[in-house]
């Protein structure tokens, strides 16, 4: 096999970060090489090296056997390499097929575009995609896992014999994963090298050849997926071992009922979902892409209007009408797309957590404690293990998983009684999750009650003490957390469309 | 998917912002209607006449500024910009003697020239448009008064001068139709810029700048190139603007041009352009200048005092704007 590509000693420093420390990486035509790491690890920034965005401070790249140095990122496409970004980079008012082919469009004389040759090219994609999406969609209508697609069809139709892929299944579900995978083996059966970047440790096994682990911006090694068992690549990424402990499900027949939920509807999105929580549970709520679970929860929560269907709080019948409603009563919210509604990513982490209760940090006649601030900041910075130089650094230089914490922080400091998470450990490493994991069960354990929205399943199962499953706007079911339930019990019941309609045991 | 797999295979000129336009279009003959039934004097084919006519010059300015407006920018410089590209024509025609053409074509470079400025001003020093073009703005004031010595440059030594806004071709193949010339210029620009903006790649790279500029970037496409482009291609339409104006008036007056650009910003977004960049169309903006025009004029022949008259824009761009937002939080 050839050599496509060799990193050895690449060295580079942000304003107050040393992001990558004398890292090494190389990938050969043919394979698909695992880079893997906590938040912050610097994954994204070498990858960012190889293909043009940043410039490296010190070190070697070669690409192809030659020295390489590209300045821009059309020098790198140039090169033959493509990546998919960790956020998406579309441009929503723009169609499928006006994205993908963005910067090359197929061109007639004068400058002026050929439509038709675009949509076909992009139809063509698609089609080996095996994706159903019509290319003259417009990218904004699209939901975040079709848009993934897109971005993959894009990096797909540079025919690039280098392809990186940052995070590529963070927003997608089991199904679509299965079809990523074919296609990564198709590419590299063709003899591309694919960078493969990502937070699941189960694809690993599923895609990777080779592992290489990077930890605060250091190589720590390379090995080979098959030999290598998942707890060891873990204890590479964190320095130790994690212990996965599973879920004990208590027994809260006596505990208050904190929120309860009857005959939900919006139109098509929700249809007469009904459940209820108890102070100091953790109700998980299972389902394909699309089944309709941040719906409720945005429905709940005032974000968007519900046609019917009465919300209690505590008992009592409270009437939601906008998120500040919701606040009110006690509920929070932490939205499944935190980059748009969760952070202001041009703020430092000191104000984006603050800016969650900033009353209690209003002194007289208006005035800012300043202080006040940094130590609950910094407070959340330790406790949720936030990676940033201080915590007056902005939001948007940090990692993504990183970024996802400090929304973390802003809904516990808002103090809540009834917490809802929508997909809280998206784009969050290993390590990262399972502290996570252990602060949803510390806040239940004081009696908060809590509801998580997750397309993991892994994830579901390990924090749920009952586990709700919906399939196209219904609640097909309430299943118990703990052993008795199987993964199998849960797709059963996500897959479970209208017509074979049944409600499987409610508590 | 259904639906959107129904709507975006409808042609290109229609496919977005259709609602908006229909809504803009739906005033305006709402507007039509209630002044003819207010007033008698109102649909004459001579008021008519006149509306298009004061339509046009700020409809070619609108246009151009729709451009920036869509790549996520503004340009305030529009209004200055069209008289300094009129007093260049004053200078080539009346003061050197050139031939028409000459003076024509100048004043359509001058323009290109000036906005590939404010687009270098605002691609490669990113400086914020807003202030890039109001330095531009300024700094083409002062010039025009500079080069025409403060006073109004005549084009009696060019005949044919005032028949490029004036003279209606149309006329003299339908006598009882004498649109001018300037309203044939307006949809001619019109149409070719929104050919240009749905058809060719530079329109394609409007749209894209202000949907996401920096993925477009990404994507290994040379912004700051297509962006100065966009600038000069506006700029150049502002030429066409400022020919216009002086053909209209058979002069250039150099103290005019300030308000203009806020005139021609306001038809742009009644037309349900998004000021935040990313979508917009020229039919849309063609309507909210036909809009204003309707209005100012509709008011004068009821007789409603001028001071009024200004109110009654400002309110109808607020309500515009509303009116859109509404839709689209429903739509959301
Ligand atoms: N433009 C920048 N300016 C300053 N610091 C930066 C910049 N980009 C990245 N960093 C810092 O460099 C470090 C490495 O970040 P990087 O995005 O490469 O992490 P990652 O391994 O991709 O993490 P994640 O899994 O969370 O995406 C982080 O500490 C981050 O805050
Ligand atoms: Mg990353």
């Amino acid at each position: 096999m050839t050599r496509l590509v060799d990193m050895k000693g690449i060295e580079k420093k942000f304003p107050g970060v040393h992001a990558l420390k004398n890292v090494q990486f190389d990938l050969k035509s043919g394979e698909v090489h695992a880079l893997m790491g906590e938040n912050g690890a610097g994954k994204s920034t070498l990858m960012k090296i190889l293909s043009g965005i940043y410039q490296r401070d010190g070190g070697e790249l070669l690409i192809g056997g030659q020295e390489a140095n590209p300045v821009s990122p059309r020098e790198a496409q140039a090169l033959g390499i493509g990546i998919i970004h960790q956020e998406l980079s579309l441009m929503n008012d723009l169609t499928a097929a006006q994205n993908i082919f963005i910067g090359r469009e197929p061109r007639r004389s004068f400058g002026r575009l050929d439509e038709a040759a675009l949509n076909a090219r992009t139809a063509e994609i698609f089609a080996s995609m095996n994706l159903d999406l019509d290319p003259t969609a417009v990218v904004g209508d699209l939901t975040i896992a079709k848009q993934q697609m897109i971005e993959i069809a894009k990096a797909l139709s540079y025919r690039s014999n280098v392809l990186i892929m940052d995070e590529p299944t963070a927003a997608l579900n089991d199904a679509e994963i299965a079809e990523l995978f074919v296609i990564i083996r198709r590419l590299r059966d063709e003899g591309v090298g694919i960078t493969y970047i990502s937070h699941k440790m189960d694809e690993l096994k599923q895609i990777a050849d080779r592992v290489t682990v990077m930890r605060d911006g250091e190589y720590v090694g390379t090995v080979v997926a098959a030999d290598t068992p998942l707890s060891q690549i873990i204890a590479m990424m964190v320095g130790r071992e994690v212990k996965e402990v599973p879920v004990v499900a208590p027994d809260l027949s006596d505990a208050e009922v904190s929120l309860e939920v009857t005959n939900l509807s919006r139109g098509k999105d929700i249809q007469d979902v009904s459940f209820s929580v108890r102070k100091g549970e953790i109700l998980g709520f299972a389902g394909l892409m699309g089944a309709g679970r941040t719906e409720v929860a945005r429905a709940i929560f005032g974000a968007d209007p519900r046609d019917g269907g009465e919300i209690r709080v505590h008992g009592r019948l409270v009437d939601i009408r906008s998120p500040a409603d919701a606040v009110n009563v006690g509920i929070g919210y932490l939205s499944e797309d935190r980059k748009h509604f969760g952070l202001a990513t041009g703020m430092n982490v000191r104000d984006n957590i603050a800016l969650a209760d900033m009353r209690s940090f209003t002194g007289m006649g208006g005035i800012l404690d300043d202080d006040g601030m940094a130590a609950t900041a910094r407070n959340y910075i330790d406790q949720l293990g936030i990676r940033t130089p201080s915590e007056v650094q902005e939001v948007r230089l940090l990692s993504g998983g990183n970024q996802q914490k400090v929304v973390i922080a802003k809904w516990l400091l808002r103090d809540c009684d009834v917490l809802i998470f929508d997909e809280p450990t998206r784009g969050i490493d290993v390590g990262a999750k399972s502290e996570i994991y252990k602060l949803l069960e510390v806040l239940a354990d004081q009696g908060k009650t809590i509801v998580v929205i997750s397309s993991e399943l892994p994830e579901i199962m390990r924090l749920s003490h009952r586990i709700a499953v919906m399939c196209e706007g219904r609640l097909t079911g309430i299943l118990p957390g703990g052993e008795e339930t199987t993964q199998e019990d849960i797709m059963h019941l996500a897959t479970q469309r209208a017509a074979a309609m049944q409600v499987t045991g409610t508590h | 998917m259904t639906d959107s797999t129904i709507t975006s295979k409808a042609s290109v000129l229609v496919e977005r912002g259709t609602y908006q336009k229909l809504l803009a279009f739906a005033s305006l003959v709402a507007l039509l209607i209630g002044f003819s039934i207010a007033s008698p004097n109102f649909m004459q084919t001579s008021n008519m006449i006149a509306i298009l006519q004061a339509t046009s010059v700020n409809g070619v300015l609108a246009v151009a500024v729709t451009l920036v407006i869509i790549t996520g920018g503004i340009d305030l410089s529009v209004g200055t910009l069209m008289t300094f590209c009129a007093v260049i024509a004053g200078v080539v025609l009346t003061f050197l003697g050139m031939p028409l053409l000459i003076g024509v074509v100048a004043a359509i470079i001058a323009g290109a020239l000036c906005g590939l400025c404010s687009g270098t001003f605002v691609a490669k020093m990113k400086i914020p448009p807003f202030i890039a073009t109001l330095g531009m703005m300024l700094i083409l004031k002062g010039l025009s008064l500079v080069i025409s010595g403060t006073r109004p440059i005549y084009f009696n030594d060019t005949p044919g001068f005032h028949l490029i806004s004036r003279g209606s071709l149309i006329g003299e193949v339908i006598p009882f139709l004498p649109i001018p010339n300037g309203v044939l210029i307006l949809f001619l620009v019109a149409a070719l810029t929104a050919y240009i903006l749905n058809r060719t790649v530079l329109g394609r790279y409007t749209f894209a700048l202000g949907s996401n500029e920096e993925a477009v970037r990404l994507s290994g496409v040379n912004t700051d190139m297509w962006k100065m482009r966009i600038y000069a291609l506006a700029g150049g339409i502002c030429g066409i603007g400022g020919i216009l104006i002086a053909s209209r008036l058979n002069s250039a007056q150099p103290s005019l041009g300030l308000g203009y650009e806020l005139e021609a910003i306001a038809a742009v977004v009644i037309g349900g352009t998004s000021l935040s960049g990313g979508r917009g169309t020229i039919l849309g903006t063609l309507i909210g200048a036909l809009i204003m025009a309707v209005l100012t004029n509709g008011l004068r022949v009821l007789s409603v005092a001028q001071e009024w008259q200004t109110v009654v824009t400002g309110a109808i761009i607020i309500l515009a704007v509303y009116a859109d937002m509404v839709r689209r939080n429903k739509s959301a």
